[in-house]
């Protein structure tokens, strides 16, 4: 496969509320058509790292460092007028609470118009037509019928359809997706992921998928990177890094999830502790204090996110030989 | 957890329990229909074994769970609990029934006084019965600390010291204080981080190997209830549609819905993920408010005739312990 230009190139992103680094130098990039999981448990800084990207930070956050670029060109200085006309147009966004995130007081079909004449110049009938044209694509049939309608007459799962539909009128390059089917039920999720891949294929739409299921990840996404206390700690093809890890904490986690094959009632594999708050992180390698194979190095100085081999994987571990002793605990 | 002989004289016995409720609506407070929310269900469970009500929001399991315990009355059915009918107990006798059972909410942090040591709370069951007092309850507290994996010296602190996991504990030391024989576990780890809820997933198992507690385990976490239980009753809209000893619905699903909502599990493992194919169910959940005619499956059942409008499925027994809503199995 010969390496496509990135559609996505973030470089030493730094997010901060107050003094706190909740994302701290983190890198990662997307190619075009290409979908790249970040995941991580709450707290962890998936959620303001993509909402960086949009330009999106709630008031408390500032970026602090970095660099954003989208099809090569910086992002991450661009004033609020000139990052709103990227925003549902070259980059979208959808999001976890799909009822909460649409506007309650405007139908559906004059939301879906006003996304697309924001950056399109199109007549009344033609926006109508596209809109239409557009709900059809995902999925929902009575189109002229739920344009008429405000989002509390709507399911969730249908809610989160519009926002597809929304995110996706104007054929943006970068889709980010926010835990989309958290809030939904499991044959909804079904629903919504066959979708996803659907549109997918059909756009090309490079995808960033933020999530704290690694189910959703092993179905959806080519790429992940494992996000932990404001950090990248592993990252790779998402068939390779769930064959093997490298950190002891992405080890560890797929190791606690319930099996669907395994012995029944069986102790379950633990992680020791609990998630950092984000006022106390450690020093050094921020998961120390629950690693099995952590030494007075890892709490002392932070391990680089190195290349393993000539792989395209990476991981943020010391010790990184020593895996094989994080035995069943 | 353990299997059973099924000879064992059930703990809890439900019979044809009706839940309905009347919402009234519009300026003048009508009477709108009534909503169906659990509607003639049946299901036993035995001293010490693990029964779990699965499926989606809106399909009535919260609501068994609440009706079990007393704290909704039933519009009609049976829920006898330890030789008595609970739904014809007055007050005094209700009360004195439900000492031997208690809840686990979903959400830690508003289960617990914010603003009580959580000493006090843990004790506060044996105090209000007048049970214990002065240093035996102090006692008796340590003891259930110690029971749920926290220190005596915890005792002294106010929840908003602790991380979600320890309040989860916390709120099940609370539980354990009046030595109940059932608990209704209602989505117990669904507000935690992925890597706590193996901890919590263990200590509720370990505690039932210890004190030999039955659970009525409720949750739309399919893979954790495949480890957790020893049999599964599957809940759409207000019924139960199937149920089976845990081995045997998950390797043998029997009724459509039960098939479409094993086959949306996303396994946390890209090779077998992807070469799975979820059955993608058409449309959303209908209101219980109104429910489909005959069976209530059909308007999303791709195996759906013309009988199953017509007529409701009884639930009838394919094998032993396994039983199936379905007029095509």
């Amino acid at each position: 496969m010969t390496p496509a230009a990135p559609l996505l190139e973030v470089r030493d992103l730094s997010v901060a509320i107050g003094d706190v680094p909740v994302v701290d130098a983190v890198d990662f990039s997307i190619r075009p058509g290409e979908t790249l999981a970040l995941v991580g448990e709450s707290g962890c800084g998936k959620s303001l790292a993509a909402r960086a990207i949009m330009g999106l930070l709630p008031p408390v956050a500032r970026r602090r460092a970095g660099t954003i670029a989208l099809d090569g060109r910086d992002i991450a200085r661009l004033d609020e007028t000139a990052i709103g006309r990227l925003r549902g147009d070259a980059m979208s966004m959808i999001f976890q609470e799909p009822v909460a995130s649409l506007d309650p007081l405007m139908t559906v079909g004059a939301q879906i118009i006003e996304a697309l004449r924001a950056h399109r110049r199109a007549s009344r009938s033609e926006a109508v037509t596209t809109a239409l044209a557009m709900l059809q694509e995902v999925g929902i049939a009575d189109g002229a019928r739920r344009m008429a309608q405000y989002p509390f007459e709507l399911s969730g799962g249908m809610c989160q359809r519009v926002m597809i539909a929304i995110a996706l009128i104007c054929r943006p390059r970068l889709l980010i997706a926010d835990e989309p089917t958290t809030a939904l039920d499991v044959t909804i999720q079904a629903q919504i992921l066959a979708l996803l891949k659907r549109l997918r294929a059909e756009t090309g739409t490079g995808l960033l998928l933020i999530t704290h299921d690694m189910g959703v990840v092993a179905d959806m996404a080519d790429r992940m990177c494992v996000m932990y206390a404001g950090r990248i700690v592993e990252e790779g093809d998402v068939f390779a890094l769930f064959r093997q890890q490298h950190h002891p904490y992405t080890k560890l986690l797929l190791r606690s999830l319930p099996p669907l094959d395994g012995e029944r009632g069986r102790r379950l594999s633990t992680i020791d502790g609990m998630v950092p708050d984000l006022h106390s992180w450690p020093s050094g390698c921020r998961f120390n204090p629950r690693c099995p194979i952590a030494d007075d190095t890892c709490r002392r100085e932070r391990p680089p996110l190195a290349e393993i081999g000539a792989s395209a994987r990476r991981a943020a571990c010391w010790h990184q030989d020593r895996l094989a002793e994080i035995e069943a605990r | 957890m353990t299997e059973r002989s099924a000879t064992t004289a059930p703990l809890l016995g439900v019979t044809d329990l009706e839940v309905h409720f009347h919402p009234r609506a519009g300026l003048w407070r009508r009477p709108a229909g009534a909503v169906r929310a659990v509607d003639g269900i049946s299901f036993t469970v035995r001293a010490a074994e693990t029964f779990a009500l699965v499926g989606e929001s809106g399909c009535g399991k919260s609501t068994t769970g609440y009706a079990v315990l007393g704290m909704i009355r039933p519009t009609a059915g049976r829920v006898d609990f330890l030789g008595a009918d609970l739904t014809r107990l007055d007050r005094v006798a209700l009360r004195h029934a439900q000492r031997d059972m208690q809840i686990i909410f979903q959400d830690p942090f508003s289960s617990l006084d914010p603003k009580m040591q959580i000493g006090m709370s843990i004790g506060e069951p044996l105090r209000a019965r007048g049970i214990l007092t002065g240093a035996a309850l102090a006692r008796r507290v340590v003891e259930l600390l110690d029971l749920v994996g926290l220190r005596a010296e915890h005792a002294r602190r106010y929840p908003h010291e602790f991380s979600g996991g320890q309040r989860q504990r916390i709120v099940i030391a609370r539980a354990l204080a009046l030595q109940p024989k059932l608990i209704v576990c209602d989505e117990p780890v669904s507000a935690l981080d992925v890597s706590i809820r193996s901890q919590i997933l263990n200590l509720l198992m370990r505690l039932q190997r210890e004190l030999g507690i039955a659970y009525l385990f409720i949750s739309h976490d399919l893979a954790v209830v495949r480890h957790v239980s020893d049999r599964v009753a599957v809940m759409y809209l207000g019924h139960i549609v199937e149920e089976a000893p845990t081995e045997r619905l998950f390797a043998a699903p029997a009724h459509p819905y039960t098939q479409a909502l094993l086959s949306a599990i996303l396994l946390p493992d890209p090779a077998a993920q992807r070469a799975r194919r979820a059955i993608i169910l058409q449309g959303d959940l209908p209101s219980p408010a109104a429910p489909p005619s005959g069976c209530v499956f059909r308007t999303r059942c791709a195996m759906a005739q013309g009988l199953c409008a017509e007529q409701k499925p009884a639930l009838r027994e394919l094998a032993s312990g396994h039983r199936v809503a379905c007029h095509f199995v």
